[in-house]
């Protein structure tokens, strides 16, 4: 009974699989060949990064001046890039970590690869702040470092120095997180590798992994409270970043609606980038057993619920901006729906609010094409909603005669586009050399929500044997065998 | 004289929970289990202490609390106050406030970074460190039971391993 789950759940591991397929299934990625349609991914996103860093090479050596900014605009795709690379980092630990909490089952499919994504969109977003600081190789300056100008600190009343604080500690905490659950997975792949050279590289990541008793006591223990910690640190991340915008003074940035508005919405789009990238991962690397319509369906239900409180808070912005009374503000909001950018803020609208309600019919959020295609366009909506707040606040400001548009530069592409291809470069190496599940928890659920136990238990009962009887020698006499050994 | 141990390999967690039941109920030790995931209960039934792990965790995030109020009180009110958008920093509890984000960020920072190296320690997990599970097999689908055994019980617990459901059974010289 110990395995016992309602068979109301629908299984999360389909086809009827043992602990030793799973090994199978996880590692058959990482021993096998990259085939074709692989190397033209990793290709393009390569060609895609390689394009980027030169633009981020020439906007080092020429300055920022090879941006589109201009004087009232002095922050745009840079820091909506930023924003939005960081709010897609926000889904890896919500699923490793709260999903956790809450015990779903269904995390422990895809919460290896959604922590993969969170680090590697995180890593994409470091780079902005980085960038734009115009000479990066003095970015240590953040830190509260002594140093040779007297007792020059930093800021400490600076949201934008919490955010140094907020992005490195979350970012170092979801890589430990995710390194320790690793080491298990790591290991199986080191004990399974013949050639030496392999062998060696994954008996390095694994740690020594041995997987006693008393360190999966300890690892379990670590994960939980690993979790207990991630989460409010995930709320926190996206609050700051928020608190960029929300303690300044600028109409439709001074909001206090921005923190749980901000953290929606990065859920939002974490969980969509998960969804884009599984869908396709699942695909290529044969894991459609793990990573089942039911994970796809729970994750659209988390877009369609998360979509509708960004839905909510768009409205309430809206609402506060006429209720206030304050003109500057109704201004912004009128000028957001209504002024030259009628565009974006109507592509966000369509793409955040109204997209994903097409999720309430089970067919629609079952469908894998549909859920992909709803994935980008979330994608591309949160992607707007950043580009909407930062520039359409920012370029009609308090002096008419200032006001302005923005035209992004050449430059300003190159580097969103590279950091696209950055993110496929670690993504597709990771998927070909990484156990992208966490096969020993979905080992640990296998005999409850594993679809052929689920069969055994309808069909003989829930108190039915879950294994096959081993084949058994007989047993020696190892009373002779003690003292005959003992010389050797 | 070396001393020797039984390796017993267990197919199925199920099977295995049962083996280390029946010896605990004879009173038998176990020395170690190998698993290739975490089962649950294994360590209620080995006889294993609860890991304090999450206790050193809470301590850690009381040190990284303490440093980050010494910190900013060293820099933002000792060493260089200054006024900021009208905010004067004359002392810490005024401009508390402000430095809450920091304060958690901290906590959390020293809590897990702390916690999961005292893990690594506590386990032996560290680059280059050998691995120790007897059977490769362990980190796949089977399990394996290290007893230490002398030679009059030697018999005794390979009877109850094989009983039990021991797929195979080894007696090895103890390094």
């Amino acid at each position: 009974m110990s395995h016992y789950e309602s068979p109301i759940r629908k299984p999360l591991v389909t086809g009827d699989k043992s602990y030793h397929d799973v090994t199978l299934d996880v590692v058959r990625p990482v021993e096998g060949k990259a085939n074709k349609s692989w190397w033209v991914v990793f290709s393009i996103a390569l060609i895609a990064f390689l394009w980027g860093l030169g633009c981020i090479v020439y906007t080092v050596s020429e300055g920022i001046g090879t941006w589109g900014l201009n004087k009232t605009i002095g922050w745009a795709w840079d820091i909506t890039n930023f924003v939005w690379w960081v709010g897609i980092g926000h889904a890896g630990t919500l699923i490793s970590a709260v999903l956790l909490l809450f015990r779903q089952k269904w995390r422990m499919a895809i919460n290896r690869s959604a922590e993969a994504m969170t680090i590697f969109s995180v890593v994409q977003a470091g780079l902005f702040p980085i960038i734009h600081m115009g000479r990066p190789w003095l970015a240590y300056w953040v830190l509260p470092i002594p140093n040779q100008y007297g007792s020059l600190w930093v800021n400490f009343n600076s949201p934008l120095l919490w955010d140094v604080f907020a992005i490195s500690t979350y970012l170092s905490v979801s890589l430990v997180f995710w390194w320790t659950g690793l080491l298990p997975d790591f290991a199986m792949i080191r004990d399974r590798a013949v050639k030496p050279f392999q062998k060696h590289i994954y008996g390095i990541l694994a740690f020594g992994w041995s997987g006693r008793a008393k360190d999966w006591q300890r690892f379990e223990e670590v994960s939980l409270v690993l979790a207990g910690l991630a989460t409010p640190l995930v709320l926190s991340v996206h609050t700051i970043v928020s608190f960029d915008f929300a303690t300044s003074v600028i109409p439709g940035w001074h909001t206090t609606i921005f923190p749980p508005y901000f953290v929606a919405g990065a859920v939002f789009s974490g969980f969509a980038m998960v969804n884009t990238l599984l869908i396709i991962m699942r695909k290529v690397s044969n894991l459609e057993n793990y990573i089942t319509i039911q994970h796809i369906e729970l994750m659209n239900i988390v877009i369609m619920i998360t979509g509708s409180i960004v839905g909510v808070a768009y409205i309430t912005e809206l609402f506060m901006a006429w209720y206030s009374g304050v003109e500057y503000e109704q201004y912004a909001f009128l000028n957001r729906a209504t002024g030259p950018y009628w565009w974006a803020y109507w592509s966000m609208m369509f793409c955040n609010v109204v997209s994903p309600q097409v999720m309430w019919f089970p067919k629609i959020r079952r469908s894998i094409m549909f859920s992909f295609f709803i994935s980008i366009v979330v994608n591309i909506g949160m992607w707007f909603e950043r580009f909407v707040i930062i520039v359409t606040s920012l370029h009609r400001d308090y002096m008419p005669s200032a006001w302005t548009m923005f035209s992004p530069t050449f430059v300003d592409i190159g580097i969103f586009v590279g950091t696209i291809g950055f993110f496929f470069v670690l993504f597709l190496l990771y998927s070909r050399t990484f156990p992208v599940i966490a096969q020993a928890e979905v080992k640990s659920i296998l005999k409850s929500s594993g679809e052929k136990y689920k069969k055994i238990r309808a069909e003989k009962g829930d108190d039915a044997k879950l294994y096959d009887e081993p084949e058994q020698e007989p047993l020696p006499d190892f009373s002779a065998q003690f003292n005959s050994k003992s010389n050797s | 004289m070396a001393s020797k141990v039984l390796h017993a390999i267990f197919t199925d967690d199920d099977i295995l929970m049962q083996a280390v039941k029946a010896l605990r109920e004879k009173k038998y030790s176990i020395n170690e289990v190998f698993c290739p995931f975490p089962v649950h209960g294994l360590d209620k039934a080995m006889g294993l202490p609860h890991t304090r792990l999450a206790i050193t965790s809470f301590l850690y995030g009381l040190v990284g609390l303490a440093i980050a109020t010494w910190m900013m009180n060293f820099i933002m009110i000792e060493d260089w106050p200054q006024n900021i958008g009208g905010k004067p920093s004359f002392s810490y509890i005024e401009n508390m406030p402000a430095f809450v984000p920091i304060m958690f960020e901290m906590t959390v920072f020293f809590a897990a970074h702390l916690m999961v190296i005292t893990f690594y320690m506590r386990s032996k997990l560290w680059p280059f460190k050998k691995a120790e599970n007897p059977d490769v097999r362990t980190t796949d689908d089977k399990f394996l039971m290290e007893i230490s055994v002398n030679e009059m019980n030697v018999q005794a617990i390979a009877e109850v391993l094989h009983e039990n459901g021991a797929s195979e059974i080894k007696l090895i010289d103890n390094k």
